[in-house]
């Protein structure tokens, strides 16, 4: 029961985050929170097999999942906030606190009777006694199961199928395409600038500078323009050195050493 | 021994805010983690009610429940996919192509 009284709060306290969070890779982490202490709950339940399924089906692969999906989605599927139905949020929450007054004061309401426990149940062992009852009296719905699954298997491959509706180009077609986009648009025509001259953190956010100094654009990945977290370039070589703390001569320019150092150059 | 209720009044809790979460969420993908959400509180008043009962029945049912969340994930993730090749947006709202 301690175990309970420690994870309700935390459950709660998720679920409610996933209500509230604008981004969709917090709702999955926050979903696993929730399906983490779920799992505890089953084993406080006696329930030691769910305990492992839960944890290996619902965290392990529906959750990650979900969060294969969202990666091909893209990162800036946010949430919008915009209501296209009048005053829908109002009346959800609404509903939302009737649903769960009424369900939770008539769950508290009635008296249960004493609890008889698992103790009989599970003296073969959990695992056991579970497959005693899965193969014997609901063996039916256990193989209609696997019709299920594999159905869901072929579902998921046709939908996610695509088809190729035009040959795919040779590197001669692209070549000759490239060149004819230089010749209409001067598009340019070798490899886009590399990002990130500066070896000294995640430097593909940083962009490359042209030689007069200006910032190329191209020199960023789409992705990292798209999230707006490209970093700043440096303004000049000596705004550089200052911040990785460098002097030509190898001596850090900003330790307390009586010697000043010349920075730059 | 304690009682179940506790885990039953738990259950609906989570519940209510996943059907909340359902009906106020835009993103396809969050409306369908808030589904899970429902399942899994089902399957938790379904493993307290095997507890206070003393048959496993209710434990079946919960696995039988996951198996079933196992292919329908699987099925709509693809579907929302789909939607979002053609419509590049993974928004409810942006479905309504049968409305006109």
């Amino acid at each position: 029961m301690i175990a309970f009284y420690v994870l309700a709060p935390i459950m709660v306290l998720a679920a409610l985050g996933i209500l509230f969070v604008r981004k969709a890779v917090h709702a999955a982490l926050l979903l696993a929170v929730v399906m983490i202490s779920l799992a505890v709950l089953y084993a406080a339940l006696d329930a030691p097999f769910l305990f492992a399924v839960q944890i290996i089906v619902y965290t392990g692969a529906i959750l990650m999942l979900f969060l294969f999906v969202l990666m091909l989605v893209g990162v800036d599927a946010s949430d919008s906030v915009v209501e296209t139905i009048r005053g829908q949020r109002l009346f959800a929450v609404l509903g939302g606190l009737v649903l769960g007054v009424t369900l939770v004061l008539g769950v508290g309401q009635i008296s249960l009777g004493t609890v008889i426990g698992l103790k009989k149940a599970n003296e073969p062992g959990n695992i056991e006694a579970l497959a005693n009852i899965l193969f014997s009296r609901y063996v039916f719905a256990f193989e209609v199961t696997s019709a299920l699954l594999i159905t869901a298997a072929m579902g998921a491959m046709v939908l996610a199928h695509r088809e190729r509706l035009t040959p795919k180009p040779t590197q001669a077609q692209l070549a000759a395409e490239r060149v004819r986009s230089y010749a209409e648009t001067g598009h340019h025509l070798g490899p886009l600038p590399a990002p990130g001259v500066f070896a000294r953190h995640n430097a593909v956010g940083t962009p490359a500078l042209l030689p007069d100094g200006s910032v190329a654009e191209s020199s960023l990945s789409r992705v990292l323009s798209a999230r707006g977290t490209p970093r700043p370039a440096p303004r000049d070589v000596e705004a550089v050195q200052r911040s990785i703390d460098y002097a030509p001569d190898g001596r850090p320019t900003s330790s307390g050493s009586d010697t000043p150092t010349e920075g730059g150059q | 021994m304690d009682s179940v209720t506790p885990f039953i009044v738990l259950s609906s809790i989570l519940f209510t805010i996943g059907a909340v979460g359902v009906l106020t969420r835009r993103n396809a993908i969050v409306v369908f983690m808030c589904v899970e959400l429902m399942l899994n509180a089902s399957n938790l008043a379904l493993v307290a009610f095997a507890k206070q009962h003393g048959d496993l029945d209710g434990q079946i049912a919960a696995f039988f429940v996951m198996v079933v969340a196992a292919a329908e994930v699987v099925v709509g993730l693809a579907i929302i996919m789909t939607i979002f090749r053609t419509r590049r947006s993974a928004s409810v709202d942006d479905a309504s192509l049968l409305k006109y």
